[in-house]
């Protein structure tokens, strides 16, 4: 009689077909443990089985590329001999179930990630989104998410130096939290998990094995229902303090040649860890699961190899190397087990009690996973809308002052004041800019990263959404004058098996392959999240992307604060008055509607190439990108961060007043200088529209003769919003 | 001037006052793990913030019976400079080498944010490079930042000249809107009777460079170096 009923099969997310494969692998049934192997292996999460076939056609090389997507995080390079190490990932699916731990475990995994691969993490960043405020869940998910996240990365010492935080009512059931770690490293001290070596020692360090996550790569593998709440016991929870151990043990012994391959245990734990680097090593493993460091002694083989238990690490030594790595552990008071061997089998056997409990084929299950070519339909191009259709409102003054209170534009230090940002020492530029900036310790060289995503402009139109949100990324980090180097993407999505959906998904990809090509500017690591989905409703198509760029000399940074009285402004990039798909239509005429700006890639190449070479000659005192809310929020925020005013005068174009203000035509910047003149050369000299627009000084934003308002009220309307909301019963 | 900081598992401010250290000594200073019994010659020791064994049972309290702690307290004793930032006054207190304790902070969340900060005396190796009264930039990034004792404990702090620094605003006045943490008479460090150890929340070690936004701490330090050149 067969012990795998259908039942059995389904429940583990596995399709008749696939079900089909694992009886060919394997030749006969397989027993529950190996069933589990097969489910978490299979599973959206880890096999990309509905992204791969698109995933390919990004762009992922460039010559500072030391390492693109396939590793626990993307290389480049950063001169002198150093590195940086970067990946963000989604922690959507727990997050929702318990925000606390599921953002803390975001982060923590994240960070696992880095330092797996030599580098000292020294930089976190998120993109977090939210269901609409009044959802009777959202104060609940920010608080629990928000603190999750401080409560790991202060207890790490790893600064969380920015992100971005929207709200939108496609997340009210499905909440995205989005993490990212860079980190630093010298290019000779890489470590990569290939395992290598038959008899080499497989070691075991960190937490021991419990019972919690089991399944958790399969959750987050399937829409929500109304069982939801049951699910919590899926997932994990973290432990900073250990993983902070974890962090300086691996590195003290990293310092030392004595490991081969390392893999840290992140979704289904012990299998996917140990699969993958016996994959990329051509090996085959045994292991003996007794050995396994447990918090229960009588937990089951299915339940050792299927439990997502945080801050654990698998390593393969050289022989002889084991007591040496031993001390070091033990040192930092960390379990530390040999549990097992390399073999030349090519296969993974586990062993427990004596007895053979499992005995799978690595590579025909790691090459046979199932890669779908998931039916798509393209998203609907919307029409154009013209600025001379969209009303004018009474008061500009007054609807800009509305916008930058509203929920997506008010200032988010309720945030990031939870978030320890200085530590570590070498924070130049706090969250709240453009980019953030951390100086590369102990030199003269800055790292500039930024998260970033449009939702709206993804969801009217996912091709020039994928575009923007890459050129989007690539200004900011131009913007303080650094050179863009390279991005990670978490792409999340609906549910993949509705092809309206896919079509969303592939859009995204294209704008985004285009953009990086044109831009120079690759992917060279990430994830993807899909079934964002609540009982057949999606979220909002969100890609996020994040950026890193390096700063020859840090101190050069350019910020987007005025900075003088009496410099003039400038604004770089043509201006039309785009106001489809503007943040304007949605906060002030209650649209959503239109296509979205449309995105030049070789435009938005040659005006950021000379912004970045104005600010590197100093000849700019501030620096912002215009993005959503177009010049007039740009300069509110310049204004609101310089604690000084502006007078705009606006040019005489032809374009209606508040198309030209709010207006989100891309490729824009403005930049402040005592020395115009020198910057209009110098965007003439380049093929850059460039106009001064205006002078900074007083206290007040002032557009023309009549229209002002003043910095303090502009700056209480963007500082209140969240702290009240959030206080509110 | 001889320095080193103390290293506890959990600790992550370490480097930093490190750097802040070498920066005003242009020495080398040590780093000493916490399981080490015996100390070298030193002018300087500082316990660094962080968070030593996870903030576990209490923040510092696991940390203060560290096999370290015992030779912190005799050289204390014995006169030498101890300096507790965050984490290090939360173990300064949990070995009763000063008074009163840290509760969680009254909002009930981590705080990290540049706080202004009034130099109440100027009698200490610690803070005699400022002036009376001056107002200074510090950073704060903590969850139990909560300062409270009892009333003749406080008196005896006030009478005695003890308060280094307390929280104030802009303008250097004591109230309500310059407390960000709820501490008892806006207490934002305390020094012992011999006025040789100083335990305080806010980290000096974080504007101590122009690079990262301000020098405010950076007089502390420079400050330390005068005293207790040898």
């Amino acid at each position: 009689m067969s012990n795998i009923t259908p039942e059995i099969v389904k429940e583990h997310g596995l399709t008749e077909d696939e079900y089909d494969k694992v009886l060919e692998i394997m030749g006969r049934e397989p027993n529950i443990t190996e069933l589990g192997i097969f489910s978490v292996m299979w599973s959206e999460h880890c096999s990309y089985k509905s992204s791969k076939k698109w995933l390919k056609t990004l762009h992922t090389e460039e010559p500072w590329v030391i390492c693109g997507p396939g590793e626990n995080a993307g290389i480049v390079d950063i001169g002198d001999g150093q590195a940086a190490i970067f990946k963000m990932e989604s922690h959507n699916h727990p997050s929702f179930i318990e925000p606390f731990q599921g953002a803390a475990t975001g982060v923590g995994g994240i960070m696992r990630d880095i330092f797996t691969m030599g580098a000292r993490p020294v930089a976190n960043m998120n993109a977090l989104r939210f269901g609409r405020p009044d959802h009777p869940k959202t104060k609940h998910l920010v608080n629990g998410v928000v603190a999750g996240i401080g409560s790991y990365g202060n207890c790490m010492g790893v600064p969380t130096v920015g992100g971005e935080c929207e709200f939108d009512t496609s997340y009210d059931g499905n909440i995205l939290v989005n993490a990212m770690t860079v980190g630093v490293a010298d290019t000779e001290k890489i470590f990569y998990s290939a395992a290598a070596g038959e008899g080499y020692p497989l070691v075991y360090v960190g937490s021991r094995t419990g019972r919690d996550g089991i399944h958790g790569a399969t959750m987050a593998s399937a829409e929500f229902d109304d069982d939801t709440d049951e699910k919590r016991p899926t997932v994990q929870v973290g432990d900073p303090f250990t993983e902070k151990l974890v962090l300086e043990a691996c590195l003290e012994l990293m310092a030392t040649d004595a490991i081969i391959g390392i893999q840290d245990m992140g979704a289904a734990g012990l299998t996917c860890s140990t699969f993958e680097m016996a994959s990329k090593g051509g090996v085959g493993v045994e292991m003996d699961l007794d050995l396994v460091p447990k918090r229960a002694a009588d937990m089951t083989a299915y339940e050792l190899m299927l439990s997502e238990s945080q801050e654990r690490m698998v390593m393969v030594l050289k022989p002889g190397r084991e007591e040496e790595a031993r001390k070091i552990f033990e040192k930092w008071e960390l379990n530390f087990a040999v549990i097992g061997k390399l073999t030349d089998t090519g296969r993974l056997v586990l062993k427990m009690g004596g007895e053979i409990v499992g005995d799978l084929p690595i590579d025909p299950l790691a090459e046979a996973s199932p890669e779908y070519d998931r039916p798509w339909v393209p998203t609907a191009k919307p029409a154009v809308i013209d600025a001379a259709d969209v009303a004018a409102p009474n008061d500009p003054c007054a609807a800009l002052k509305r916008m930058i209170g509203s929920p997506n534009f008010a200032q988010k230090r309720w945030i990031w004041d939870q978030y320890d940002h200085m530590v570590m020492g070498d924070t130049v530029q706090r969250p709240g800019g453009d980019s953030a900036v951390v100086r590369v310790h102990g030199t003269q060289k800055g790292l500039a990263v930024t998260t970033d995503c449009t939702p709206r402009y993804c969801y009217a139109d996912p091709f020039e959404g994928g575009k923007q949100v890459v050129a989007e990324s690539w200004r900011n980090i131009t913007a303080v004058g650094a050179k863009p180097l390279a991005i990670t993407d978490c792409l999340n999505f609906g549910n993949p098996e509705r092809p309206e959906i896919m079509g969303q998904f592939v859009g995204c990809i294209e704008g985004m392959g285009e953009a990086c090509r044109t831009l120079e500017y690759p992917v060279i690591s990430g994830n993807v999240s899909f079934y964002n989905e609540t009982r057949g409703e999606g979220i909002r198509p969100t890609p996020t992307i994040g950026g890193v760029g390096v700063l020859a000399d840090v101190s050069k940074a350019a910020t987007c604060a005025f900075e003088a009285e009496g410099d003039d402004i400038v604004l770089i990039g043509e201006t039309t008055g785009h106001l489809g798909c503007s943040a304007y239509l949605v906060e002030i005429e209650g649209r959503d509607a239109g296509a979205p700006p449309p995105v030049d890639l070789a435009i938005e190449r040659r005006n950021g190439d000379a912004v970045r070479g104005m600010i590197d000659e100093g000849v700019v005192s501030a620096c912002h990108d215009i993005s959503d809310g177009g010049v007039f929020v740009a300069m509110a925020e310049m204004a609101m961060a310089g604690n000084m005013g502006a007078a705009i005068d606006v040019p005489d174009t032809g374009i209606p007043l508040h198309a030209w203000l709010f207006g989100e035509d891309q490729a824009r910047y403005v930049v402040t200088s005592r020395d115009a003149k020198t910057v209009l050369a110098k965007a003439a000299d380049a093929g850059v529209p460039a106009t001064v627009i205006g002078r900074t000084g007083s206290d007040r934003l002032t557009v023309g003769p009549s229209l002002s308002i003043s910095v303090s009220e502009l700056k209480s309307a963007h500082e209140d919003w969240m702290p009240k909301f959030m206080s509110a019963p | 001037m001889k320095a080193a900081v103390i290293v506890f598992p959990g600790s992550n401010c370490d480097r930093d006052v490190q750097v802040s250290i070498e920066q005003s000594t242009g020495k080398p200073c040590a780093m000493i793990w916490h399981k080490e019994t015996e100390l070298p010659d030193l002018d300087l020791i500082v316990i660094p913030g962080g968070f030593s064994y996870g903030d576990y049972l209490r923040s510092g309290a696991i940390a203060a019976h560290s096999p370290i702690m015992r030779e912190v307290k005799a050289r204390a004793d014995s006169g030498v400079a101890v300096l507790g930032i965050c984490n290090g006054f939360h173990v300064l207190t949990e070995t009763q080498l000063l008074p009163g304790i840290l509760m969680r902070n009254a909002g009930l969340k981590f705080i990290c944010r540049d706080v202004d900060l009034r130099v109440e005396t100027t009698n200490s190796m610690f803070t005699q490079s400022y002036a009376k009264d001056q107002v200074i930039c510090i950073p704060i990034a903590h969850n139990d930042g909560n300062y409270m004792t009892d009333a003749d404990t406080l008196k005896m702090l006030e009478d005695e000249d003890r308060i280094a620094f307390r929280y104030c605003d802009a303008a250097g006045g004591i109230g309500e809107a310059g407390n960000p943490n709820g501490s008892m008479a806006n207490i934002a460090g305390i020094l012992n009777r011999r006025r040789n150890i100083l335990g305080m929340m806010p980290h000096p070690e974080r504007l101590a460079d122009q690079l990262l936004g301000g020098i405010d701490g950076r007089p502390m330090f420079d400050g330390l170096v005068e005293a207790l050149a040898a």
